[in-house]
């Protein structure tokens, strides 16, 4: 962990020192010809990306693990639950070229619904072309990758939830849904927050899938239904095989900003797991 | 005589919308897996020819039609094999350590919180920290082998995960039956540990391979790009299979895309592979698991 | 505020397993009728099957009658969740909400038929409390989480949150096991107190308990490993355990098995 700290400081600090503009505050990216990059518009793309992401998979991610816990016939619980891990088996390659083909042309309408209807409000707000390779087309798809990770996660939680407190909950006469707010949810709550919080480190390392959707342009803007899109990790991906020397070097500092932010971010879920496991441990 | 009352209407319909919206959940969940695959499956099965296993793409413009992946799935397999025979032993090595000698010291708890976090590390740092350090660091070439370095990192901690539930599994009892017997300590793991944790490890490890076979990111600044066919690991930039995706299918013609979608199609049907021979073993020979 | 409860015919599953077959008896209200008999013999099942938790296990299921002043348990416009509703039960461990308090865990209940006023809740709180004999010990500390009170305490609670909602019966399955003897005999002067009030169906392991404590006993048995259990004897208490009509009874009360 160290090394790549290291190695990843080394090979930044000749490009950084090069660079014309502040690299926290510069929007564009141009190592290449002028020497002047900044990560703003890249970090603001990767933060508001991943955001939405999570939120479109962490509720629609703790219904599936509430499915496979709690409803789901018990004999089709386990292959139904398999059915969702397969959907982390899939390339994010895949994922991607799914994005670019299939779902950017479906979410043209109803963003375009969404924009005539709703554009008073800023998220769906903007001018001109809606719809295409957008920022919410990115996340979506991210939402379906981080989505497994969640799911599994929840899923483990919830099935731990003492079974007396579950019969508890029943024998005073509550229903399947009064049950599991009282005895499942309140147990699982802390698994969510960590689970999500794994799944928010994974959608804003993830690369190629949004390297292929998002349009690669450098400004900051929360209209997420017009096609401007960008995160750290798509952008190392893109702009690679172009760079000269400076140009790795930028995006190698990039990834270190990247870095950071996905230790960071695991970090805290990884305490707030382990915390829950000795309190688990101290209980029984 | 109405004793019984009945729940009022409203919690009624409370438990109702909610079970609606957990399986409509996933149902969600459920859709796009079912569209990737019917996509992948129906645009890629028109090139999923013998030309395009047995060819690479050397001499094939980007407007023409034919051409193969050859070159790419020689490079996937070479490197997958070679992260695995990198984090295989070390990841290995630290299961090992965690549960025969670790002993929830400060060390191992320090290891296990790091390989936790390790899991997250997104795969493009992987990439460019094999890129600074091996290409730009040592000054050494774009490789399969560098690519190699890349997976095993993002390998690692899934392969210690896994071989550290399945050291956990194997019974105490045979462990103090072979020391009770004055066998050493590493003479037992290496005789009694081992040999009942090891289906179990290779179904781990053969999942960590599926994940990382799959990742394209770290490829992409590791082994380069190129079109010809190279079986060498060690020297020169190979291709991979999921680059050979990413590469097609940011090309805007339609041929390009179309051998984009068979390269999706092979590279979903390795995964899968290895996903099912993974889950066979665990099945043919776990140990006794009340699952 | 008492129901009786007549049981015909009752055989309950597991899956393909039948647990318990053939169940016909009365429980009478405003006693304690206690359920003897060795492990296994689905005593505790039986017990479930009276508030319809027996079903909750996947693949379990009933067969037969149970009448609760009359009226059938499991016919089909019977809702499972407005049985239990009226039939409280208190498990073999004491299980407070963990993340609840001592406050909240009473109200749990109650809270589900929906909005109670602050006032009344807290009247409902103190007069549960009270009646498991818990009031004097947690007056204080009612928004302390449940979790933190003792063994014996925490069973009462659970007691506690069970009168809340004022059922006509009260099952106990073993409410005693999990406790030292002083808490043990804190629970059975409850049950002495509470059977004024409920219908009370109590299993227990040990007959001293059953002696004590009970007006009515049934001893169930099975005749071998894997066969359903039955009841085997039921009478009043004090008869049961002076003169059994059955060998089998007498050979289990005398310590002879079991």
């Amino acid at each position: 962990m160290a090394a790549i700290a290291v190695f990843l400081i080394s090979e930044a600090i000749p490009a950084l020192r090069a660079n014309q503009a502040n690299f926290f505050t510069e929007l564009t990216w141009n190592p290449n010809s002028e020497k002047s990059f900044g990560i703003a518009a890249l970090a603001f793309g990767t933060v508001l990306s991943s955001a939405l992401a999570l939120l479109i998979a962490t509720p629609i991610a703790v219904g599936v693990a509430l499915f496979i816990s709690h409803y789901a016939p018990r004999r089709l619980a386990a292959p139904l639950g398999y059915l969702v891990d397969l959907l982390a088996a899939v390339p994010s390659v895949v994922y991607g070229l799914w994005g670019v083909t299939f779902l950017v042309p479906l979410l043209r309408t109803p963003s375009q619904w969404l924009n005539e209807t709703f554009g008073w409000f800023p998220l769906f707000g903007g001018e001109g072309i809606i719809g295409g390779k957008t920022m919410i087309a990115g996340a979506v798809v991210l939402a379906i990758m981080i989505l497994p990770i969640i799911a599994a996660i929840a899923r483990e939680v919830f099935l731990q939830a003492p079974r007396m407190n579950e019969e508890a909950a029943l024998a005073l006469g509550a229903t399947r849904w009064e049950m599991i707010r009282m005895a499942v949810l309140p147990f699982g709550r802390p698994g969510i927050v960590s689970a999500a919080m794994l799944g928010l480190g994974r959608a804003m390392g993830e690369t190629i899938a949004v390297a292929l959707i998002f349009p690669a342009t450098f400004d900051i803007t929360i209209q997420i239904l017009t096609p401007h899109a960008n995160s750290i990790a798509a952008n190392i991906a893109n702009g690679f095989g172009e760079a000269n020397d400076i140009g790795r070097g930028a995006l190698i500092a990039s990834g270190l900003v990247l870095f950071v932010i996905t230790l960071l971010v695991n970090m805290a879920a990884r305490m707030v797991i382990n915390r829950r496991k000795e309190h688990a441990r101290a209980g029984a | 005589m109405t004793t019984i009352q009945h729940i009022s209407t409203s919690r009624r319909i409370k438990d109702r919308v909610v079970q609606g919206l957990v399986y409509l959940a996933f149902l969600l969940a459920v859709v796009p897996l079912v569209s990737v695959l019917w996509l992948v499956i129906s645009n890629g099965l028109g090139r999923f020819d013998l030309e395009f296993l047995t060819h690479s793409m050397n001499g094939i413009g980007a407007r023409d039609a034919g051409g193969g992946a050859y070159h790419a799935i020689i490079g996937t397999l070479e490197q997958v094999l070679l992260a695995g025979v990198i984090s295989v032993p070390i990841g290995l090595l630290t299961a090992i350590y965690l549960v025969e000698y670790g002993n929830k010291g400060r060390l191992s708890r320090a290891i296990s919180f790091f390989v936790d976090v390790m899991t997250g590390i997104p795969s493009v740092v992987a990439g460019l920290f094999v890129f600074a350090f091996w290409i730009l660091f040592l000054g050494l070439d774009f490789s399969g082998w560098a690519g190699a370095l890349a997976l095993s990192i993002l390998m690692m901690p899934t392969v210690v995960r896994s071989a550290e539930e399945m050291l956990r599994l194997v019974p105490n009892d045979l462990r103090e039956a072979s020391y009770a017997l004055g066998v050493a300590k590493w003479r037992t793991i290496v005789k009694v540990v081992l040999p009942t944790a090891f289906t179990g490890i290779i179904t781990g490890v053969m999942l960590a391979v599926a994940r990382v076979a799959g990742e394209t990111a770290p490829l992409l600044m590791t082994v380069f790009f190129t079109n010809s066919i190279n079986t060498d690991p060690f020297s020169g930039p190979q291709m991979g299979l999921p680059l050979f995706v990413f590469d097609q299918a940011a090309r805007p013609n339609d041929t390009a895309v179309d051998r984009a979608w068979t390269g999706a199609l092979t590279l979903i049907l390795i995964v899968m592979l290895l996903n099912l021979v993974a889950r066979l073993i665990a099945r043919w020979r776990s140990p006794a698991r009340g699952r | 505020m008492s129901k009786q409860i007549q049981v015909s015919g009752l055989d309950a599953y597991y899956g393909s397993h039948k647990a318990i077959e053939d169940v016909s008896m009365t429980i009478e209200p405003r006693s304690i009728t206690a359920f003897i008999g060795p492990s296994g013999c689905g005593k505790s099942t039986f017990l479930r099957t009276l508030n319809r938790m027996h079903e909750v296990i996947p693949g379990a299921r009933v067969d037969g009658k149970v009448l609760l002043d009359g009226e059938d348990l499991y016919a089909p416009t019977v809702e499972p969740v407005s049985v239990r509703r009226m039939i409280g039960m208190v498990f073999q461990r004491p299980n407070p909400f963990p993340t609840m308090s001592i406050y909240e865990n009473v109200a749990a209940g109650l809270r589900l038929n929906g909005r109670v006023s602050k006032s009344t809740m807290d009247g409902i709180v103190e007069e549960s409390l009270k009646g498991a004999n818990l009031w004097n010990e947690v007056k204080d500390r009612l928004n302390k989480p449940g979790a933190g009170l003792s063994g014996g305490q925490q069973q009462r609670l659970c007691i506690a949150r069970a009168i809340a909602v004022r059922p006509q019966v009260l099952l106990m399955d073993e409410p005693c096991s999990a406790l030292d003897p002083i808490s043990t005999l804190a629970i059975e002067d409850l049950m002495a107190k509470l059977k004024d009030e409920f219908t009370i169906v109590i299993v227990t392991h040990n007959m001293q308990q059953a002696a004590r404590v009970s007006d009515r006993t049934a001893f169930f048995n099975l005749a071998a490993q894997g066969k359903p259990g039955k009841v085997i004897e039921m009478d009043e208490t004090s008869r049961m355990f002076t003169n059994p009509s059955q060998k089998a009874t007498e050979d289990y009360i005398t310590g002879r098995f079991g």
